[in-house]
């Protein structure tokens, strides 16, 4: 009997645009860091949605205005407004370049409102065939202020959320901020996520364009993403310490096994568990021992959305060792553990 | 369908995607999976076949749905059961263990 051909809906690699997220809690400056990176020469071919232009100060960067949702910026970038839905606006725009009515672009940011949770932004990428064909998630953004960061993290779910699952955290404002309080926000950050590179900018400091550019998806880039991934382990997250500050519970860990994990049982558990527990689990991602498979496979997800596995070259730092960092809110390190060793390495 | 390029297809579940040894999901890596997924699902008094390239997922009193993928079986699960599949409950980690002892 012959099987029928899987379905190939998986994007061309490379081809895809890639869709990064930038968000932070009201105020924090994602509009300031935006129009710093569209000057960035590095960047053009960017797209850029927002919620409403109102909002955005891209006044002194606008060329001209294409239509009631479409303005064309100076750095030869495009500025889209989402009136209806993600998708659609995504598709609205993917579907205009392909006219040739807006230059073309290779990249898309998206700005969430301060009170976004980028979760449901991140599913609706990812699990849209439609989407998911053109676009990819890349790096998540986030802007956490010096002045009033500390206050919002303990203050607003939203704004901790949000630093939990991204894998940029730019502090802003920095200049303006007192030195103990900045190592106070440091602190906190590296505890909350542990696994994110933290960027401090100041009014002056220039921003890179590796923000956006350098991720997972990079070939490049992947080993050192994957090696600040496994620092999480030594960085205090390799026990489960809880930080007692008011982060609620959330909180880091480094799930580890030393014997190579049979694929199916790990991708069984790891989808009941996200089945159930799927918006409490902010992030995960690390590398895998798969038994068969020579290569470290590589797997990240942001709460129910688990990304396609890639895999690494080579194993970082001759460490076989599976090792996921979980960054969960609400759910018990111990119980986590000891169902991983019950269900996949048992 | 894709509205954009004409392209059918839905989005596959990363559990299809590259884990063991390129072995996709053939009709033999798809057999692991079952027997895989029946050591986890006994608990909840279901199984699962390998069936034409997909799953069929069974209750013990004959209640059954098709499922694409790995990660379709649990929606389905806890349906087809009428309870949570919960792997955080202490109780299911318990005889998970016990079926491992």
């Amino acid at each position: 009997m012959t099987e029928p051909a899987p379905p190939d809906p998986a994007p061309p690699e490379g081809g895809a645009i890639t869709v990064n997220v930038l968000t932070g809690f009201l105020g924090s400056g994602k509009t300031h860091l935006l129009n710093r990176l569209l000057r960035l020469p590095e960047l053009g071919g960017v797209a850029v949605l927002i919620n409403e232009f109102g909002e955005v100060g891209l006044d002194h960067l606008l060329v001209e205005a294409l239509d009631d949702e479409v303005v064309l910026l100076a750095s030869g970038c495009v500025c889209c407004s989402i009136r209806g839905d993600l998708k659609e606006a995504l598709v609205g725009l993917h579907d205009r370049m392909r006219r040739g009515l807006v230059p073309p672009f290779d990249r898309v940011v998206l700005e969430t409102t301060g009170l976004a949770d980028p979760g449901p932004i991140v599913a609706t990428l990812t699990a849209d065939p439609v989407l998911c064909h053109h676009f990819r998630l890349g790096n998540i953004v986030t802007v956490v202020d010096a002045l009033a960061g500390l206050h919002n993290l303990d203050a607003h779910p939203e704004a901790l959320h949000q630093a939990a699952v991204a894998d940029r955290l730019v502090i802003s404002k920095t200049d303006m901020a007192a030195p103990d309080r900045l190592e106070a926000l440091r602190t906190r950050l590296r505890a909350i996520n542990p696994a994110a590179e933290v960027i401090e900018s100041g009014a002056d400091s220039p921003v890179p364009a590796t923000l956006l550019v350098s991720d997972i998806h990079r070939p490049g880039a992947r080993e050192a993403e994957v090696a600040r991934w496994l620092a999480a382990e030594g960085d205090g997250a390799g026990h489960g310490h809880h930080h007692h500050h008011h982060d609620g519970s959330v909180r880091a860990f480094v799930l580890s096994a030393g014997a190579p994990l049979d694929w199916a049982a790990f991708g069984l558990w790891l989808s009941m568990l996200l089945n159930r527990h799927g918006t409490r689990i902010l992030r995960v991602k690390g590398l895998l021992d798969i038994r068969g498979v020579d290569s470290p496979v590589v797997i990240h997800g942001v709460q129910h959305t688990i990304h396609r596995p890639e895999h690494l070259a080579a194993w970082p730092d001759g460490d076989r060792r599976t090792r996921l960092v979980f960054i969960v809110d609400g759910l018990d390190p111990a119980l986590i553990r000891r169902s991983f060793s019950a269900f996949v390495t048992g | 369908m894709c509205g954009l390029c004409g392209v059918f297809g839905v989005a596959r579940h990363w559990t299809d995607a590259s884990g063991a040894a390129d072995a996709g999901t053939g009709t033999a890596e798809r057999i692991h999976r079952a027997r895989v997924a029946n050591r986890m699902l006994g608990l909840f008094g279901l199984s699962l076949r390998e069936w034409a390239g997909r799953y069929t997922l069974a209750s013990r009193t004959g209640r059954a749905a098709v499922v694409d993928n790995l990660g379709a079986v649990w929606p389905e699960a806890e349906r087809l059961a009428g309870r949570p599949c919960d792997p955080l409950d202490p109780a299911v980690i318990a005889a998970m263990e016990a079926r491992r002892d």
